[in-house]
This record gives C-alpha cells, structure tokens and sequence, in this order.
C-alpha cells in the first residue's frame, strides 16, 4: 500500500530534482509531438544538440539568452510582489519602439545617442508595466486580462509604425524602418551577434535583483505585499508603492531587452513577430523554472535559450512552424507543476 | 452493546505535525443524553468532533455507531449515518438565500414554495424562526447558527455535535437554544455539547467529558460535580478567579474615538456614532458579541478602513493611514495566521514584519541587528521554534501566539490594540499574556476587545459593550460583573 | 435585408465566438476554477474542427472533435487545479500556450485550404423580417443553438439544485463539503463544460464564422471572453449583452478599414475596449453585490486549518 504523505520542507535537492523531472517530462511531451509528424525524435534531438554546440551555435544561445535573461529576472520581481506580469512581451516591444523614436528621430549628438535609448527604452517598459500596476492597485483590476491585451496593442502599435509612418525612405515598401545610425548600434563581439553591453546589463541585473529582494527593506516589503495583502498593510506597507515598484522594474528590463533587439540585432523596427518571437512568455518559463529564485534564473535562461536555439534549428532543417516554441513553453510549465506535485508528496510503503 | 449507546469511540488517536490532538479518547453518547465535552482552548475537542463527522480520519481507534463499528471517510458518510454537526462558527454560503443553502438536504431539483414552506414549519416546531428567503449576509450570527441546527434536524440526525454554540449567541438566544436542545433530547436524540463555558455545561448536560491535552481526564454525571471539580480537571490545577491588579494612575490620552460612523463590506454602517478615549496607563476593554461592529471599529482604528463621519486621534494626530498607525502603535490581531503573521516567511522576517524600519539604513536591512533583535525577543518570550530562518508555518499555535505578542509589545509604543489576544490559547499562555497586557499599561494605553468576558473583566480598568455598532455604556471594573455585562452584550442598558 | 438588421446580423455573429467560450468559463469560475486556457483551448478547437471536418467532409463530427479536444485541454487544467492543487494561473496560461502552438503546428498545412463543407448561415422565414431584431434570425446553426444554449445555462445555475451546488462550492466550498456536496467532482464537471464550450467557439471561427483556418485565428479572443465573464458578472443572461458588445467592436473594426485608419490600428479596437469595460465596471458599487465567487482561483483542502 502506498501511503502519500504531504512534505513539510523541500530541500534543495528535492526541488532540483523536481525541476529535472519536469524537463524530462516536458521532452518527453515535445518528443510526442515529433512522432506525430513522422520525425523521428532522436533524430530531432541529436539534430539540436549538434548544431547548438558549434561555436556559432553557442553564441545563438547567448544570443537569445540575453533578451530572456532580461524579461524573466524582471518577471521574478513582479511575480514576487504579487503581480502576474504576463505582458513582459508587450513591455519589450514599447522599448524597442521607443529605442526606435531615439535612433531615427531625435536630433542629440551622437555620442548621447546609444545612452539616451538604453533610458528611453527602460522607461517605455516602465510606463507600459505600470499602467496595468495602476488599475489593479486602484481598481482591483485582474492583471492578467490587461497585460495580455496591452500586448496586442503594443504588437499592433509596432506594425502601424512599421508599415505606416515609421516605414522605411529608402527601402521599398518593405515592413522595416530605415537602418539605425551607427551611434545607435549597440557593439557585438564580432563573429556572433551577441550585443554584449546588454548581455552584461542581464549578467548583473539577475545578482542587483537578488539584492533588491533579500537584502533591501523595499525587496522585503515587496515579498510581503506578494503574499498577502492584509498582512502587508496589517504590518504598515504601502500596498500600491511596492506593486508599482515592482512593476516598474519589471518593464525596465523587459523594456531594455527591447532596445538590445533592435540596436544590438536587428539595427531597424521591424514587424512585432520579427523582433520578438515571444520573449516575453519564454520569460514567464523562465521565472517559473527558476523557482522565482534570481540567481538560478541565470540557469534556466540559458536552458530556455538553448531551447529556443533549437527550436529555430528545428524550424529551419524540419520545417515545424513557429508554433513549436509555444508547445515548448506550455508543456515545460505543465511539466513544472505536475513535478512540483510529485515535489510536495512523500511517497511512502506501508 | 447495548442499543442505548448512539456512539461509541475507543482509543482514538489523531496526532499532527507539532501537537498530539487527541490521545487514546474514549468517549460515549447514550440514546436520549445531553453529554457535555468540556476542555481548554487546544484540549482537542474540536478534532475529536471533527473525526466523529468525518473531517479527519484518525490514527488510532475505532467507532461504532448503534453498535455497528464504522469507517467515517466524508462528511457525507456521517450525515448517512445519522450524524448532524453543528460548528462553532457557520458555514454557509453569504450570497445565496436561507432556502438555496438548504436545497442539497432536499431531492427535488428545482426549487420551490412548498419546500420554503416546511423550512418554516420546521424552524417554528423547535423555536427557532427564521425566514427562508433571507439572504445570509443580513441574518446575525444567532440566526446562522438556528439554519446550521436546522440543517441537521432536516436531515434527521441523532446525533447532534454542538461545537462551542454559546460563543456567538446573547443571552436569550441561549436559553431559546437550550429550549431546543431539550426538546431533541426528548425526542431520543443524542447531543453532544462542547464548550469550555463550564456554568451553561453544569446547566445543560446530563453527563460531561473532560479533555485536556487530548486525553480524558474523567466521565462524570453532572449532577454529581460542581464548578471548582470541573476547572480542576480541566486545567490541572486551582485557577485564580481574580487578578489584584495594581493601581495606576492613567496619563494623557493616547487615542481618542470621536463620533465613528464606519460602513462595513455591504454598504451598511457597521459602526454608529461610536465615542471613547483610551488614556496611558490603563486597559480599555470593549466587550460584546463578535459580529456587533467590532472588526469595523479595529479596521478603522487601524487605518485600514475608511471613516466615513467622525475622527480618531492617535497620540495628537488625526490619523490617516496605517503606516501613521504602524508609527506609535501596535496591534494584536485575532486572526493569526490571515494577519498577524506570514506562514511562508520565516521567523526571523516575521519578528521584523512591523519593526524592520527601524533596522533599515539607506534601504538596507541590517540582519545582525536584526538577528540579534530577534534572538533577544525569542528568548525573553520564550518562543520554541526550529531556528530563526525556519518557516513559521513550522510554529505551533501557542509559539505563533508569542512571536505576534514579543514582536508587537516591544516596541515603544503608546497604544497597544489586542483583539482577542488569547484566543485558543492555553491556560498558562492566556495567564502569561494577561500578564504582559497587564504590566504593558505603565507606558502605553491598551484598548482590548474581546468577546471573552473573563478576559474583559480580568484585564479592564474601564469596560464599554458594543452592540449593534454603538457603544451601550461605558462602566469602572469596580461596578462591572459578568451578569451586567453579559446583559449589555444583548442590548440591555442597565442602570 | 435593410441595413439595421444586417448590422445586428453580423454583430450577433461575430459575438456568438465570445458567448460561447464566456458561457462555459462562467460556469468554470461559479464552481472556483479560474480557467486561463481558454484562448488555448479555442485555438486548438478551431484547428481540429476544421481538420476533421477536411478530411471527413462532415462538419457536425467537426464541432464534436472540437468540443472533444476542448474536454481534452479542460481535464489536464482541471488535474492540475482540482486533484493536485496546483498554481491555476500558471496552468491555463501554460494551457493557452500549449494549445496556441499546437494549433499553429496542426494548421501549418492547412493554411490557405478551402472548406466546403462549412456550416452555412440559413434564414428564418418571417421572423427574419422583423424589424431591427430579423437579424437574429439570419445566422448559423451553431448561433441559435447558441441562444438555447444560453437560455438553459441560466436557468440551471439559479434555477435548480445543480446550479445551487456549482455556486456553493466556488463561493464556499468548506459549506458545501460539510453540506455532503462532491466538490471535486462539481468543479471537474464545470470545467470541462467550460473546455468543450471553448472548443465550439473556436469551432465556430473556423468553420461557420470565416470559415478558413488562418494562422493566429483566435487572435486574443478567449482573453477577451475571460474579461467578458467579469463583465458579465458571471450571469449567463448578461454575458450575451457584453459578448454582442464586442461582436460590435469587431465589426465596427472592418466597417472602419475603408475610411482609410490603418489596419494594425483598427486591430486594437478589441483590445483596448476590454481594458476601458474593465475600468467602467471595476469603479461601479454593484461590484460588491456581483462580484467574483468567493473562492475562485483557490484550491480546496478538506480540514485545512486556517
């Protein structure tokens, strides 16, 4: 007889293994999918491997890491406090918009330029993030709904720019901007397209959040308001302050990922899907992995962006459509709860 | 086994993570007695109920019922056996109708008049009226708990479990309640009567159980014991019935109330036109029948509720919002582990809840400090706990007691507000807090509001009752006494 | 048809996608289960209906593959909240992405395809003539079951013992455990109606709305039909007024494309309404009487201690 008894403490070991198990199992789902198609898994798997570990492969996955590094840090410190920040992709797309705005259409010296975007950028994010940070604090308002349709706005936003008043003088009729300005490019190592200012930006911002959160009385304060709002303001916290703060950082960054796109990779707008293939949900998986821990997101960022990496390997030589990073996404989360149950049960023979 | 025995349990043992609840009980409820269960705050009453009703399953022990050994899984299966559970306080559904909450216990699937009707007739046959069609969220408490009986008898119980029904009640609705009781037990029901109210238990029961710390200490016919046998069993040991309090000589005022009108969650006023000051140096306590505008009157003292007409000075201010409040005062919540205290952090961040500004420099906690902070009040207060990083989930009731108790009586402040400070305490924890509450008075004021009249009496230096949102009177200790108090619980000036 | 009831026509039509993922998210969330899957599950509704009904040329089996993979996605969501207790917003958001990518995978091929087998729109004689209201009769099969559909659901869930049960156990289930009510086996079924609605409204997209399989078909309309049950103050009756509401925004979005406003522009028409409905109904007093139920969102553990 199996007797389930509920776990009083997970240990560090018990919550890496769950996170293995669930990685395993969310494999397992996309290894399914793969057979549907007639793809041998194996052959997809060993297909992704191979190619990520060549040195341009390696530096597709840093490429890609430092755009989820970003959102999901960010995440980490909005799901904390409580907020459920689902609209880091949107939050993305406004800095990358607002980097645009710096790039082509303001007259500053050069040398202000690439500062100037990397701010304007963060505070795009910020506004964007703290719209719907308002109307919950204020309002009661179910986050969730309005980051998600702030998303599609911004998405649309971006694709009115580019086909409309934004679209480039000198290309033709395409649905790009004019190329950026050298003093807006953001400097790559060369070989790779890995934009490193940022990639430093996200190396520091998982170490500066972790410090926010542990050691600041705001990260307390923030962590309390996340876990309860009457205790928090039992206790004498300002409710609306630490979700408004926490949102805002949250945009910040998912804000400057934005900008990273589009200085470090794409130096141009382009259409919403172009410069964002869903950063900003990968984000979501991200923090989830990471057991909302900010040093460990460093791991599952470089997880989900050899992933990613792979996704786009797949894509290319199996022909899957785009869809395949969104099943990813979904049956890792999936996977992530389910293991986390098996997490909390002891499983003991009488 | 004869067939006047309803129920028997034997040796039943139920133990959970920190405490034994309940240690090889044997209990027994004849066809056509009132047993009374009687025990401490913690005793395991409760969870000896709870596994006869199916709530939990226990470790050890079996139970017949009418003879029959049974395996209690659900609720549904105590109810299929005749088992009614009257709870201590009343679950039901707040926006659904009187009728709408009583529609699973009939087989019809739409609901209609005839039903409301007999909901009627069955109400008024036991003395017990209410209206059928009423929503919850208007009826008191009294009237919750008649639909809770009304549930049971419906179903045909014969068995009835009435966990601590007096709590929530004023005086005439007790006797109205134990008019009902009589009544089923001539009917040959079984009802088992838990509280730790021992006049109502020498009242009402023909036999009485006593539980302390999860096991039986006796069975007696209550005919045949008295007041100080029960405390003794109970508590194991003699009780001071009075505390000599010593004289203080109160100071200026630490908070004013002016005139308070507070609406509640419904869009009612809960709180009406409500007058008081509470001066440095003594113990304020309000008294009354939880549900009479107390919770409105703390959230507003508070700062976490709005007020709509009148004022509240705190320390000279007019106060405005709670971190005003968090500056010169502390509280003491009733609910624990809603309020008071965050089961996932741990001990260590929950001591520094509402003290960690003052260990902040440039927005950086200083944990040493704070460790040594903590450390000093873990043990001056003597809180058992696993290590300062532990969740405090990991605390037992009594030990989460003291962290809310050493984190809000050390800091300087000159109003301390206690709700129900001692709820579910034990009797050496309830005396050590009195204590503290009482010795807290030389440097701060204390307004305490409970619904425990003991605990009112004991602590006071001035006593107000609330009811119905309004203060009925305020009186010295030296004129009060619990018959007069419990009168003004009900609505009663008394002269 | 004069114009008025042609516009009610296509208001009525292009709501009928939102009333029917709204009607079974109500139920869900009466019984306390949040479902954020539901964009998902249409998606993936959409796709399998009309690749069943490709390939078998029958577009009833079509509706019933769809609601199967709605009952599908809703159980897994329903395991997680329900039997594991698990996070539930973390669930149906995962379910929404799960069920979104697996649709772009499954419809990759059939992007670009016609259907002729769809289910066509067919007019009601004489009662299609009535002014201003005839445009409710000249719609889908799927739209007028959808208005028995409504009509029944509100009747059981204030009407009957049943629909006393499912508000019970979202507002209180501790009352309704201790009532001898299953609360697990209330919710499962709730959520399940929930998923297989869903799958018919995407359903619906695919082959009576459009009908064509477009890659990003729902295009965010089962978040919009998760603010509409807000809105709606999870009442059935009223879901059919905020569902037609939005049904007007989309249309009032392509009655717009010739005045020359630029498509993505128009395209946030939806979005930015649900948010300003949001606001308008959040401020209003009524919120108290008809809010949310009590337990939405929060698993149930018999005896917890709180």
């Amino acid at each position: 007889m199996i007797r389930i008894e509920e776990r009083m403490e997970q240990s560090l070991i018990v919550k890496i293994v769950t996170k293995i198990v669930a990685i395993l199992l969310a494999l397992g789902i996309s290894a399914v999918i793969f057979m549907s198609y007639g793809i041998n898994p194996i052959y997809a798997f060993s297909t992704m491997f191979s190619k990520s570990l060549t040195p341009y492969g390696l530096s597709e996955v840093v490429t890609k890491f430092i755009p989820l590094e970003l959102c999901g840090v960010g995440l980490i410190v909005a799901f904390k406090s409580g907020m459920w920040n689902i609209g880091a992709e949107g939050q993305l797309l406004i800095g990358a918009i607002m980097a645009t705005w710096a790039a082509l259409f303001l007259d500053i010296p050069d040398f202000t330029r690439l500062p100037l975007i990397l701010v304007l950028s963060a505070l795009g994010g910020i506004i964007w993030a703290l719209i719907p940070a308002f109307l919950k604090a204020k309002l009661e308002i179910n986050e969730v709904i309005v980051t998600l349709m702030m998303n599609y706005i911004a998405s649309s936003l971006v694709n009115y720019l580019v086909y409309g008043p934004w679209k480039g003088s000198k290309e033709w009729g395409f649905p790009y901007t004019d190329k950026f300005p050298e003093s807006a490019w953001l400097p790559i190592i060369p070989g790779t397209r890995i934009h490193w200012p940022t990639l430093l930006m996200a190396s520091v911002a998982a170490f500066t959040v972790f410090f926010i959160m542990f050691k600041t009385t705001l990260g307390f304060e923030m962590r309390v308001c996340g876990q309860s709002r009457r205790v928090a303001e039992y206790s004498g916290m300002n409710y609306m302050k630490a979700l408004m703060v926490s949102m805002a950082i949250s945009g910040a960054l998912a804000g400057l990922a934005g900008a990273g796109e589009v200085c470090g990779i794409h130096r141009r707008l382009r259409y919403a899907s172009a410069i964002s293939s869903g950063y900003g949900y990968s984000g979501i998986i991200v923090a989830w992995l990471s057991g909302l821990h900010p040093i460990a997101s460093i791991l599952s960022a470089l997880f989900i962006a050899f992933l990613l990496a792979g996704g786009d390997i797949l894509q290319v030589s199996l022909g899957l459509s785009a869809g395949i990073v969104n099943v990813f996404n979904g049956a890792i989360l999936l996977s992530l709860l389910i293991s986390e149950f098996f997490g909390r049960y002891r499983f003991r023979w009488k | 086994m004869d067939r006047e025995t309803l129920v028997k349990m034997v040796g039943i043992t139920k133990i959970f993570p920190n405490v034994v609840a309940n240690d090889s009980v044997n209990f027994e409820l004849k066809r056509g007695e009132i047993h009374g269960l009687l025990g401490e705050n913690g005793a395991g009453k409760t969870t000896l109920m709870n596994i006869l009703y199916g709530i939990y399953k226990p470790d050890k022990g079996e139970i017949y019922i009418e003879g029959k050994p049974v395996n209690i899984k659900s609720p549904k299966d105590a109810i299929g056996l005749g088992i009614g559970m009257v709870p201590q306080f009343p679950e039901l559904v707040e926006n659904m109708t009187v009728a709408e909450n009583l529609a699973p216990l009939f087989p019809e699937k739409i609901l209609g008049k005839k039903r409301i009707n007999e909901i009627h007739r069955i109400a008024e046959e036991y003395g017990l009226p209410i209206d059928a069609e009423a929503m919850i969220y208007d009826l008191s408490l009294g009237e919750k708990q008649r639909i809770e009986i009304l549930k049971a008898l419906i179903r045909g119980a014969k068995i009835l479990i009435l966990d601590e029904p007096t709590t929530v009640l004023t005086p005439n609705e007790v006797s109205l309640l134990f008019k009902a009781i009589r009544k089923m037990r001539g009917e040959g029901k079984g009802i088992i009567f838990v509280s730790h109210k021992l006049p109502e238990v020498l009242e009402l029961t023909d036999r009485v159980t006593v539980l302390r710390k999860g096991r039986v200490v006796a069975t007696l016919n209550t005919k045949e014991t008295n007041e100080d046998e029960l405390v003794k069993l109970m508590v194991g040991r003699a009780v001071l019935r009075r505390y000599v309090k010593e004289k203080i000589v109160p100071g200026e005022e630490v908070l004013r109330v002016e005139n308070l009108h507070v609406f509640n969650d419904k869009g009612g006023l809960a709180v009406k036109g409500l007058s008081f000051s509470v001066r440095k140096g003594e113990v304020f306590g309000i008294a009354g029948v939880s549900g009479n505008g107390q919770k409105e009157l703390i959230e507003a003292i508070t700062g976490l509720r709005r007020v709509e007409k009148g004022r509240i000075v705190i320390g000279g201010r007019e106060l405005t919002s709670p971190i005003q409040f968090r500056r010169i005062a502390s509280h003491i919540p009733d609910d624990r582990v809603g309020m008071g205290v965050l089961p996932s952090l741990s001990v260590l961040e929950n001591l520094a809840l509402t003290s960690y500004k003052r260990f902040s420099k440039f927005g950086f906690l200083k944990f040493n400090e704070l460790e040594q902070y903590a450390n000093g009040l873990v043990d001056k207060y003597n809180i058992i706990m696993p290590s300062l990083r532990a969740p405090a989930w990991q605390l037992s009731g009594g030990n989460l007691a003291r962290l809310i108790l050493a984190r809000e009586t050390s800091a300087e402040c000159s109003l301390i507000v206690a709700v129900h400070p001692t709820f579910g305490l034990d009797v050496a924890s309830t005396e050590e807090t009195w204590k503290l509450l009482l010795e807290l008075r030389r440097k701060a004021g204390v307004l305490l509001v409970s619904e425990d009249l003991e605990e009112i009496l004991q602590l006071s230096d001035r006593i107000g009752v609330m009811y119905k949102g309004e203060l009925i009177d305020v009186l010295d200790s030296e004129e009060a006494d619990a018959e007069k108090i419990g009168l003004m619980m009900g609505g009663v000036k008394v002269d | 048809m004069d114009p008025i009831t042609e516009l009610i026509s296509m208001v009525v039509s292009a709501g009928t996608a939102l009333l029917l993922p709204a009607l079974g998210e109500i139920y869900a969330e009466r019984s306390g289960v949040l479902n954020l899957g539901v964009e998902g599950i249409m998606a993936l509704g959409a796709v399998t209906a009309f690749y069943s009904t490709y390939l078998t040329k029958e577009p009833f089996l079509g509706l019933i593959v769809a609601a199967l993979a709605g009952l599908l996605l809703a159980f897994i969501h329903a395991f997680i909240s329900i039997s594991i207790r698990s996070n539930q917003v973390v669930s149906g958001l995962a379910l929404s992405m799960l069920g979104v990518g697996l649709s772009s995978l499954i419809g990759k091929s059939l992007i670009g395809v016609p259907l002729k087998y769809t289910i066509g729109r067919f007019e009601i004689p004489v009662l299609k003539d009535i002014p201003i209201i005839g445009g409710f009769f000249v719609q889908n099969a799927l739209t007028y079951a959808s208005y028995f559909i409504v009509v029944l659901l509100w009747f059981i869930l204030f009407k009957t013992k049943i629909g006393v049960y499912v508000r019970m156990v979202g507002e209180n289930p501790k009352a309704a455990d201790a009532a001898g009510v299953n609360v697990s086996a209330v919710r499962y079924a709730c959520t399940l109606l929930g998923g297989a609605l869903a799958g018919l409204g995407g359903a619906y997209l695919s082959i009576c709305y459009t009908p064509a399989w477009i890659e990003g078909m729902t295009a965010g309309q089962g978040w919009i039909a998760l603010a509409l049950v807000i809105f709606s103050a999870w009442n059935p009756l009223y879901a059919v007024v905020g569902s037609y509401l939005f049904g007007g925004v989309r249309v009032l979005q392509y009655r717009l494309q010739p005045y020359g406003f630029s498509p993505p522009l128009l395209q946030t028409l939806p979005y930015v309404s649900t948010i300003a409905v949001l606001i308008v109904f959040s401020s209003s007093r009524l919120r108290r009487r008809l809010g949310a139920p009590s337990a939405l969102g929060k698993p149930y553990y018999r005896g917890a201690k709180t």
